[in-house]
């Protein structure tokens, strides 16, 4: 099969959904002709859609997501790209309060069709502003689904469902997944929400990896085999919704769990998913359930403190042997 | 004020004109008294005294034109033509409501008319609005939206970003500041240098007006150069309506905070006397029309009470429905 990047897999799916729907367009800082986008994921697009739909806008990320929400409300399919993840908190009133609401709070009369693009994570010294991974702030938004591709594949299948959806779709990325390569389908595809993929499967553990930490998990599963642990890898894909049930028939088959995100330990995505084994599965459990989590600190800027900071394969190893 | 003679404007549209104010009067007393008898829960943000921006904003746009509204929205609501009876019972927290119960007096909508909804987020709605106005460009449909909001809410960072990409992008949006003065207890004078919002518009390349908001014929003459320009693809327009509430703020606020020579000053200004007057003395209406007038309003309230207190409330389990789709 052919393989192509995670940049190009978006690219694909925003492309491939704009020529089949004159109501999806595009909109954010920088992301036009002149620029592409900060990681060139709309490079390309506003030559061929031209410059009303792909959208070129100020620096106002409050006015960029209640647009995008004024214009999902009257029929139109906005895909609003906000540069970096942690500049979601310039917009985060349109974000929780008028987007994830609009629906509930008016009887359901709105649809808000408006699907939120922006990337998560460290690892390329960029320090506190532009590193952070935010996604368990999201999952505590009702009326926004949470959607958290770790392959090229993943990614281009969740984005096309997310803009064919009726509701708020907060689309999480990663800096450094960007270009990672992976195998995708020239065939259309689609990938529903709520369905997680388990990415390799294993008898002795648990691990529950998002975005980037995925593949990292992945390398430590590799490593782990030579010293005949056999770890499942298990991909949620989507937060909200959550496929609880793969989880914890994975689980009930392996009894341990450990949970890599790359986001802060407390209130965290792995709390979620902690919680949720403790009440469905506990009793399948041979040890207890371990996390592995960026500390409680914002993002350093240095290469070795940053470092330190981020979840790597050696503390997935070391977390892992802590529990056969 | 404004001579309804001068104007372009038929004898029906004057009566229908006046008869929607006294409609918001009516509605908002009677929304006051069942506050006062505990049959509204939570709390009420009166539109009283404000009916001639509602009125003379809506009664210069299509029916399908587009409106977004705020905390203080019930008169947005009458002026659009929403159905009285859904108003009030979403207000009682009613089934029969236009969202079901799940709104309340903060949150009424009617996607059927245009009528965008009510945020409660002040200065929230205005960006809402910009996006109405984007999706109406882009699928050339011919609308405009007319985006209510405090000058209050002119202090939030939304307004500025807002009218910023509705001026660059020409946008058709006709931005209405109600300026009632007060932001809660907030007097504009301890939060602004400036005393006209309206001069904000220079900054963002766009017309600025400023109006009586309490003479509906200067709120209406002000609207057909500023819905032109929209429709046309010009873009948008700051229109500033001076205004004041007859109430507090919001439930049993008795807004101790206005010098009583001011409110004194306002309520002399009445919108409704003073159009009613203009009517009288233009011989548009005769006293006993007027009557009628108001009876007929009456009557329509007690009807939309009569439905909303009669109305069951939702089940509880409700709460969990509408959340997605």
């Amino acid at each position: 099969m052919r393989r192509i990047t995670y940049r190009d897999a978006l690219r694909e799916a925003l492309r491939e959904e704009m020529r089949r729907d004159s109501t999806v367009f595009l909109l954010g800082e920088d992301i036009g002709r002149y620029w592409g986008g900060a990681f060139k994921v709309t490079e390309g697009l506003a030559e061929e859609f031209g410059d009303d739909r792909v959208r070129d806008t100020p620096i106002s990320e409050s006015a960029i997501i209640g647009t995008a929400v004024g214009a999902a409300i009257t029929g139109m399919r906005p895909v609003a790209e906000i540069m970096f993840g942690d500049l979601t908190a310039l917009a985060m009133d349109q974000i929780a309060n008028q987007a994830a609401k609009i629906r509930y709070m008016f009887g359901g009369q709105a649809k808000c069709p408006l699907v939120i693009r922006t990337p998560f994570g460290a690892g390329v010294n960029i320090a506190s502003h532009h590193s952070q991974s935010l996604e368990a702030w999201f999952m505590h938004v009702p009326g926004m689904y949470v959607v958290v591709p770790s392959t090229p594949y993943d990614a281009k299948g969740l984005l096309k469902t997310a803009i064919r959806g009726s509701d708020p779709v907060f689309f999480c990325e990663h800096k450094l997944l960007y270009p990672i390569e992976g195998e995708v389908s020239e065939e259309e595809y689609m990938i529903p929400f709520g369905v997680a993929d388990v990415k390799k499967e294993g008898t002795d553990v648990t691990l529950v990896a998002t975005l980037y930490m995925v593949h990292k998990a992945l390398n430590a599963a590799t490593e782990l085999e030579k010293e005949d642990i056999n770890v499942e890898v298990v991909d949620p894909r989507t937060l909200t919704p959550l496929d609880k049930q793969t989880i914890v028939k994975s689980v009930k088959k392996t009894g341990r769990l450990v949970i890599v995100s790359e986001d802060c330990r407390t209130a965290g995505v792995s709390a979620e998913i902690a919680a949720i084994v403790a009440e469905e599965a506990i009793d399948y459990l041979d040890a207890p359930i371990k996390r592995v989590a960026e500390p409680d600190t914002p993002i350093p800027f240095s290469p070795p403190l940053e470092q330190y900071v981020i979840p790597n394969e050696k503390t997935i190893i070391k977390t892992i042997k802590e529990v056969i | 004020m404004v001579n309804p003679l001068a104007l372009e404007i038929t004898r029906d549209k004057l009566v229908e004109i006046y008869r929607k104010m006294v409609e918001i009067r009516f509605f908002e007393e009677r929304v006051f008294e069942l506050y006062a008898q505990n049959l509204v829960p939570g709390t009420i943000h009166l539109y009283a005294g404000e009916e001639a921006v509602a009125v003379g904003v809506c009664s210069a746009l299509r029916k399908d034109d587009y409106i977004t509204s705020t905390h203080r929205g019930h008169g947005h609501c009458i002026a659009k033509a929403a159905d009285l009876k859904q108003i009030m019972a979403e207000i009682l927290g009613k089934k029969t409501g236009y969202c079901k119960g799940k709104g309340g007096s903060m949150h009424i909508a009617d996607f059927k008319i245009g009528m965008l909804g009510a945020t409660a987020v002040v200065g929230a709605g205005i960006p809402i609005a910009v996006g109405a106005g984007l999706s109406v460009k882009l699928r050339k449909a011919g609308h405009v939206v007319a985006c209510f909001f405090g000058e209050g809410a002119s202090n939030q960072g939304t307004f500025h970003e807002s009218i910023n990409m509705a001026s660059v992008w020409k946008l058709p949006v006709i931005f209405i500041c109600e300026n009632n003065l007060y932001a809660m207890g907030t007097r504009q004078s301890r939060v602004m240098a400036i005393e006209n919002i309206a001069d904000r518009a220079v900054g963002y390349g766009i017309p600025g007006v400023v109006v009586d908001g309490n003479d509906v014929l200067a709120v209406y003459g002000a609207m057909p150069e500023a819905v032109e320009r929209a429709r046309i693809g010009e873009g948008p327009t700051l229109i500033e309506c001076k205004t004041y509430r007859r109430r507090g703020h919001s439930r049993v606020d008795a807004a101790k905070y206005r010098p009583k020579e001011e409110v004194e000053e306002w309520l002399a200004k009445d919108p409704i006397r003073r159009f009613k007057e203009r009517l009288l003395q233009t011989n548009t209406l005769t006293e006993v029309e007027v009557q009628q007038i108001e009876k007929e309003v009456s009557v329509r309230i007690e009807e939309a009470v009569k439905f909303a207190v009669e109305s069951p409330y939702p089940a509880p389990e409700e709460a969990i429905e509408d959340v997605y789709t």
